[in-house]
Formats: structure tokens, sequence, C-alpha cells
């Protein structure tokens, strides 16, 4: 099996891979990085986004040893220095999440989302740009207020 | 009023796990030395087993064992049960056929289990379950409920005419009487259409057998991880109840659909026995989860209601048929009988009514409780027949609704509830009131300049939920009653432990549970932690479902509360010197009447376990079990307005307000959550979800993300027009004043929003999902009748 070296939050890790070994397999089996989850087997439902290179991700969707190199961030990377990233912070202040399964696919998509459109995007925006986004509990409501007061902080 | 007590929008204690990507799912625990385990699922939808050969995949590499039907057998391990008996009219019992862990002798769905694979690596075992030859013969099947009592497939040999049981509530001689001298009959043909839940985290289970002890740990996907164990080992027989551990982690949303028993949960603890005490593992792929949780709705009624000449309804008639699916899910039984038949009157004075169930088999997937359970098919059937009648009998729909309003509590309905308070009037003001209903020709011209049809649609529910009071479910055929357990821990620091029976997969426990806490003890929400879904912590409760957590979970914490409280009395007047009597306990300090003595909250914890003072019993621990005296009722009105597109029938909904009357709100914020968060379950069922068996093949077509319709955010009306309203009329039975509101978002929304689009298109009839297609179809039938 061949060797996988690349940065995951930060960190140099390498890890042995099958060349079928998704990104997010590896993240969750072998980093035991679990706050990337898998909801679909059809790349619909962006519980699994991550960042490589800076760009959101469908992380069930990339293979795992395509990411040589790269530098990858999961939701456990995005607070810095302890202190949460501001689209988590929203998350929270607006009540953006319950079960919360989806929430971590969605922080991450919402902070690709105000990196490509800034900080004043708009709701249609938002609405459309988390098509490929699933949520079975909110409603999509607060996640949308949630990605806008998040987009003003950050 | 108490920064974090009840009636704060306090932000929630649970978020910083989730936010951080540290919450903890069935899937993200792993046991040492775990193996992996993968079912062999039938692609019939009703078929004889005639062999299963397992020998080739039993050698494959890192196969530890396949097991099949006859294994399960061998062990003497029970079926799946459904927990609710319902009686036929002609007296006798429903015709339940058995539901293995493991298919035996035949299959009746596709999804079907009937081997599982167990193996070092979940690839293996994948490779092993492709390897496993079963040998199929072929039987007739049915997928479609209203052919399921004249089609010739049949699912169970004990259900004739896949009859499980023909049941009836109400006085049918005086409903036929009150339709025989009716001013004006309106009747429809109503499908409620199969949904697939999809909580957005699949089903999963961990099964370990520790052969030191002979015990055995279940994590699992549950709503009720004591309901599970019960079930576990008092019907499947797998071991008595103390040697087995059910936790129910994190769970990522549930809706009903985890609240079930499910073969494949038992099937890994099985398992882990057999592959010599190695935790088998599990986690559901989505086509997985769509071929095997059980759906909802199902629903084929004929339905019709009979006014008098001032246009006052006199009676209420229903048909339905209910598809079960192949096999009787937990509580699958009770959904189109107590669930749906009991709220059957609405909102409104209905002196006679009259409801026919028959439930039937069918081969596809059971059929169980999906968010709101019984109560949207009758929401449905109720507010379908309100805004049709109206409109036939050229009143407003808001008005009709009004003459016809429930105005004096308690209420008595023809269906067995009572309800005990409520103001619907206020309800609907507020409701056109926030909606500008005044002012919608208006916006009808506007949107018509646009090549848009605009409609508006209105929607008055009611529901039963906290559920339930034990006796009453009992003499109704539950087999358990439905009360909740508390405990309340007090540490020697004054910080307080709250273990529930309630389970919060989404809902908030841990920041709502710790608010009321903070309420009674006067102490910071921070000092408050809430402990559930863990047998092992908690001793017993009936879990989260059927917006019970709120009514009847707390209730049980605040029975616990008043008795730690009076305990910690003795203590402080032990301290104080004084008597028991003369304490008082408020905002978080103990005084003596009469007197400047005074101690806080935490200093009677540290002495209730300091003891020195002689006299009680030291520590502060005490528990509580709540039985419900009635169901709660929570009602409101929801208004949809629409823009469907003249030439292609895409839907838009364009302005959405509800008002909810939920009783006193523990936290207005997450309750706000709750009601959005099930409007777009209902937008997507009356929209977007179809769930799709094929006819000719029994495939169920929609298995995965790129057919099922999943409401998404651009489905949900913006921001600023999706508004919510509360009224307050508090609940009687219960503490706290409160009702439920898990569910009367999925309940009201789907007939708000079909009326909406009957009133934009002007057509009587629409079938559930209305795609563009179904609504256009509907729109031409309406241009050529205009020819
Ligand atoms: S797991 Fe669903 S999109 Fe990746
Ligand atoms: S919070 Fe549960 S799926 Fe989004």
């Amino acid at each position: 099996m061949p060797t996988l070296s690349l940065k995951v939050n930060g960190k140099a890790v390498s890890g042995e891979v099958e060349g079928r070994t998704l990104l997010v397999e590896f993240l969750r089996d072998q980093l035991g990085l679990t706050g990337t989850h898998v909801g679909c087997d059809t790349s619909q439902c962006g519980t699994c986004v991550v960042h490589v290179d800076g760009k959101a991700v469908k992380s069930c969707t990339v293979l795992a040893a395509s990411c040589a190199g790269a530098s990858v961030t999961t939701i456990e990377g995005l607070a810095a220095n302890g202190k949460l990233h501001p689209m988590q912070q929203a998350f929270h202040e607006e009540h953006g999440l319950q079960c919360g399964f989806c929430t971590p696919g969605m922080i991450m998509a919402a902070v690709d989302i105000v990196k490509r459109n800034g900080k004043k995007v708009d709701e249609e925006t938002i609405r459309r740009e988390l098509s490929g986004n699933l949520c079975r509990c909110t409603g999509y409501h607060n996640i949308v207020k949630a990605v806008q007061s998040g987009a003003a902080n950050m | 009023m108490n920064a974090t007590g009840v009636g704060a929008s306090v932000k929630r204690k649970e978020d910083n796990r989730f936010i951080t990507g540290k919450g903890r799912y069935t899937d993200d625990i792993n046991l040492k030395g775990q193996a992996y385990a993968v079912f062999v699922r039938s692609p019939h939808a009703h078929a004889e087993i005639k062999s299963i050969n397992t020998k080739k995949a039993a050698g494959m590499p890192g196969v530890l064992g396949v097991f099949t039907g006859s294994d399960v057998a061998e062990d003497k391990i029970g079926g799946l049960i459904c927990g609710w008996m319902i009686h036929s009219k002609d007296g006798s019992a429903m015709k339940a056929g058995p539901h293995p862990i493991l298919a035996v002798g035949k299959v009746r769905y596709v999804g079907d289990h009937v081997a599982v694979v167990v193996a070092d690596s979940k690839a293996q075992a994948a490779a092993a379950a492709a390897a496993v030859n079963v040998s199929y013969n072929a039987l007739p099947h049915n997928v479609d409920a209203a052919k399921a009592m004249s089609t010739k497939a049949q699912v169970h040999k004990e259900a004739a005419n896949n009859n499980v049981y023909n049941w009836g509530l109400g006085d049918e001689a005086a409903t036929a009487a009150a339709f025989k001298s009716a001013a004006h009959v309106t009747k429809l043909d109503i499908v409620n259409n199969r949904l697939i839940p999809n909580a957005m985290e699949p089903r999963a289970a961990i099964g370990s057998y520790d052969t030191g002890d002979d015990h055995y740990t279940l994590y699992t996907t549950s709503q009720n991880p004591h309901v599970a164990r019960l079930v576990i080992s008092a019907f499947h027989g797998l071991c008595p109840e103390h040697k087995l551990r059910v936790i129910a982690p994190d769970v990522g949303g549930g809706f009903g659909s985890k609240i079930f028993i499910y073969a494949e949960e038992v099937v890994c603890l099985w398992a882990s026995k057999r592959v010599g005490g190695r935790p088998v593992k599990w986690t559901a792929d989505r086509t997985e989860s769509f071929l095997s949780d059980a759906h909802g709705r199902d629903h084929v009624t004929k339905a019709e209601l009979a006014t008098d000449s001032s246009g006052k309804i006199t009676g209420l008639r229903v048909h339905t048929i209910a598809s079960m699916g192949a096999y009787l899910s937990t509580f699958a039984s009770c959904v189109p009988t107590y669930l749906y038949a009991t709220l059957l009157s609405g909102q409104y004075n209905i002196p006679n009514i009259y409801a026919e169930v028959d439930a039937v088999y069918t081969n596809t997937s059971p059929v169980d409780a999906y968010r709101g359970a019984g109560r949207p098919e009758a929401t449905y059937v109720v507010e379908r027949l309100m805004e049709t009648a109206a409109r036939e009998l050229k009143m407003d729909p808001a008005e009709f609704r009004r003459r016809n309003f429930i105005t004096s509590f308690p209420h008595q309905t023809p269906v067995i509830m009572m309800y005990d308070a409520g103001d619907y009037g206020a309800a609907l003001d507020k409701a056109l009131e926030l909606s500008d209903y005044r002012n919608v020709k208006a916006r009808k011209a506007e949107a018509a300049k646009r090549g848009k049809l605009r409609g508006v649609g209105l929607s008055a529910y009611i529901e039963a939920c906290g559920i339930a009071p034990s006796a009453a479910v009992g003499s109704l055929g539950a087999g358990v009653g439905l009360w909740e357990s508390a405990e309340v821990r007090v540490n020697p620091v004054g910080t307080v432990e709250i273990l529930t029976g309630s389970h919060s997969h989404g809902q908030g426990h841990e920041t709502t549970f710790a608010q009321l806490v903070s309420d009674r003890l006067g102490i910071d929400i921070n000092n408050v932690s809430v402990v559930h879904g863990d047998t092992d912590k908690v001793q017993f409760g009936m879990g989260t479902y059927g917006s019970r957590s709120g009514a009847v979970g707390m209730h049980a914490i605040s029975k616990a509360l008043d008795k730690a409280i009076t305990k910690a009395k003795t203590v402080a007047a032990h301290c104080m010197e004084a008597s028991a009597d003369d304490i008082e306990f408020k905002d978080g300090a103990f005084t003596v009447t009469g007197t400047d003595k005074k101690m806080d909250w935490s200093a009677v914890a540290l002495q209730a376990y300091v003891a020195h003072k002689p006299g009680f019993e030291p520590g502060i621990k005490e528990s509580a079990f709540h039985d419900p005296a009635n169901f709660v009722f929570p009602a409101g009105v929801h208004v949809c307005e629409v823009d469907v597109d003249m030439d292609t029938g895409f839907t838009e909904v364009v302005r959405y307000t509800c008002v909810d009357d939920f009783g006193n709100l523990i936290n207005p914020m997450i309750v706000e959550g709750q009601v959005q968060g099930g409007v777009a379950q209902g937008i997507g069922q009356a929209l977007l979800e179809a769930c799709v068996y094929d006819e000719d093949s029994g495939q169920l077509l929609t298995a995965s993300y790129m057919d099922y319709n999943m409401p998404r955010a651009r489905n949900m009306p913006s921001i600023g027009e999706f508004k919510l309203g509360f009224t307050c009329t508090p609940c009687p039975t219960n503490p706290m004043g409160m009702k439920g509101c898990g569910e009367a978002g999925a309940i009201g929304s789907p007939p708000a929003v079909i009326n909406a689009i009957t009133d934009a298109i002007g057509v009587r009839e629409l079938p559930m999902p209305a795609t563009p297609l179904t609504v256009w179809q509907a729109m031409q039938g309406m241009r050529k009748a205009a020819e």
C-alpha cells in the first residue's frame, strides 16, 4: 500500500492508503477526525465537506491518494488557538444547528461560500450555494441567518 | 426573569461539541478488536427463499462468520415485535405475521434482511456478502396500499386479503344520519404520500459481547435506548435486562425513524457472541437507509364532510387504507388508529364522526411513526376538507373555520380526546394579521403581472402529544405505559446532574432541562449537566417521540426537583436550627421565616454531605416517575402563500406564517427552530418528497438523494417572509403549563401548501408531492375544462 503524506489541520501526517481509500475514510478511520461525517453515497448531502488547499470539497468524493502534499482543513482545525472561527460562533448564536450531524459540513461549506462571494453575500446566493448541503432538522432558516452573520464577522 | 431560566432564549449548551467536530455519534465510536457486519438484502419484493449457500463467502479473506435465519432460530432469538394491539371491529385481534431478524423461508420487500456477513474489515464483509448465493423463487407482489385487499399477492398467510385489521372509531349510525340530513356534503379522495424519514445520520449499531462477564453492550442510533433494552431482552430473548447495556450517544436526528427496534441492532449483538465476543459494527449507507428505515404516512382515504345550511359542520366520515409495509414495525399499528382518527375533530365542533381504517400489508419497507405520526394525516384530511368545503359554500375559508371552532374547554370530541385548553380564534386572528391576509388580493394581482399565479392556503391544526397517559393508552392496546422518569443528583458543591429517560437528538434538552433546574434552584445553567441515553446511568425511561420530552420528561424532572428541594430544606433546617416548616426557599437561598438567618443553595448542598449535624439522612439525590394525566393539545394556524409559474407549474413558497399555541415556552429560540424544521419537512412532503416503488418490479425507485427530493435551503421561504407567532393558553395538566412543539410544523404545513396551490390554479384536488409536472398537468386539466 502506498504511503500518503499531507498536512491536516496544519500538522504533517502520513499513513498507508489503498488506491480506493476515500479522503473521508482516511480522515475518520486513520486520523480519528470524526467531525467529518458521511451522510450519503451519492455526493449530495455535504456532511463530509472539508477544505483541500483552501477549497471546499466533498471528502466522500475525493481519493485520499490524490491529496498527497495537499493541505487539508477539517472542522476540528477551523478554530484557531482555541478561539472559534466566526462561522462556528455564528452557528451557535443563530441556533443554526439541532442534531449537529450536518453542521461540520455546513460550516466548512459556509466558510467557502463567504470566501468566494464576499462578506456581503446575499440570502439568495447563500441558499443557492447551499444546494449541496442537506439538513433535515433546522429548515435552513437559521443556517442561512448564521452564514450571513458569520460572513459579516469573517 | 432569571437570564438562564424558563422562558429565556438561552443559547444551547450542547452546541460547542457539534460546531467543533467533537460530537460523538455511533459511527464515530470504534471498539478494540471490532469487526464489521454487512447485510445480504433481498433484491425481490416478494419471493420464496429456496436455498442460501454461504460456503464460498465463509471461506473468503477476513470472514469471521456468515449467518442466516436458521442460525438465529438455532439460538432461539425471537423476532421483531409490534407493541400495540389493535382489535378489528369484529373483535378479532390484529393479524400479525412473524418478523424474524434474518429472513426465514420468504422475503417480503426489497431490502429485507436475509443474511449477515461479519469480517475483519468492512470491505471484506461487503465482498463476502456479494458472494452469498441465495436462490429465490419470485412470488407475486404488491406495493400499492389501495390494491392490497384485492391483489393476488399474499404477504403473510396470517392476514387474509393482506388485511391486518379493520378498525372503527365513532358512532357510525349517528354519522350516517347526519349525512342524510346534511344541506351540503363535501367529498374528497385523499392520498397522504409515503415518505422516507432521512435523518441525516444513517442508522448504525455496535454490538459487543463480553465473554468474561456474559454481558452485552449495544451502541445504537436510538431515540429510546431503554425501550430497546426492554424489547431486546424480553422479546428477542438475547439476555436478561441486567446483562444488557444500551447506549444511544449523540444521535443525528430521528423524526420517529429511530424509535423502532430494528433487525440490524439485534443481529450485531447476537453476532458478537457468535464471533467469540468481538464487537460487531454496522453502519447503514444511505441506500440501505432508504430501503430499511421505517417509512412514514402512505394513507389512501375517502373523506366527506357534512354541513347544515348555516355553514356549521354536522358530520365527518372517513375511510382510510393504511399501508403497514411488509411487516408490523414497533409502533406501526397505533399510527393510523389512535394517533390518527382521534384527531379527526380538528379544532372544530363536530357532533358526529365516524372513521374506519383498514391496515394492510404491502411488499414495501415497514411503515411506522414519522414526525407527527397519524396527526399530519388527520390534519391533512380535515384541513383539505375545510378549505374545499368553504370554497364550495362560497365562504371565506378563515370565516368558515371560525364559525366551527370549539370555543369552550374542556371539550370532549366524539373520538376519545378531551381537549383541555385553547383559544383557536386568537391564533387565527394573529395568523391572519401576521400574514397580511387582508391584502392577498392585491398580491395576487401583482403576481399575475409577473406571470405567476398567487394562492393562499390555511391550515388550522391540532395535535395530541405529550404521549401519553399510561392507563389510557393501555386500555387502547399499548403494551407499555408511556410515563417518564428523572433523577436529580446534587453534588457537595451544589452543582446538579439531571438524569432523564428522555433522549435528545437535536431537541436541545441539555439546555432546556438545565433551564428548568436553573429556574427552580436559582443556580447558573452551567452548574447543571443533563445525562441521558445510557441504560447504565439512567435507570429507566421511555425516550423521546410524540413531542413528549417537555410535557412528560420535564414534568418528571420538576417532580424530582420538588423532592430535592424538600430534602434540602430538611438539611437547611438542621443547620439553621429551625423547623423544616419554617424554611423558605427562593432565588437560590434558604431562609427561616421571621428571622434573618440565610443559607444559599451550595452551602446547604455541602452540609448535606458534610453531615456533621445529626438528625438527617446525608446526601441529596431524588428521583421521580411521572405519568401524565392527559395528552397535551398544541394547536395553531398556518398560512401559506405560493407563486405558481403559469408556464412550468413550478411552485415557490413565497410567504409562510405560523401561529402556534404551545402553552408556556421554555426556550423560544429552540421552539422556533423546531417549528422551522417541521415546516421544512411539511413543505418537503407537499412539494418535493415522493417515495416511489415500481409497480412491476417492486423496486424502490427513490433509493438515493439522486431520486428522492429532499428540501434544500432554496425551497424554503426567505428569512423575511417566514413569520412565526405565538399565543398562549397554558396547559392545565403540567406545572410548567407547556405543550409539545416538536411535530407541529410538520403537522400543520402540508394542507396549507396544497390549499394554497389549489387556490392559485383553481383545482379541487391535487396529489402530493405537487411537483412542477403534477401542477402543470393539473393546470392543463383546468385549461381543457375551460375550453
Ligand atoms: S457524504 Fe454525502 S456528500 Fe459526501
Ligand atoms: S442539524 Fe440535524 S441535520 Fe442539520
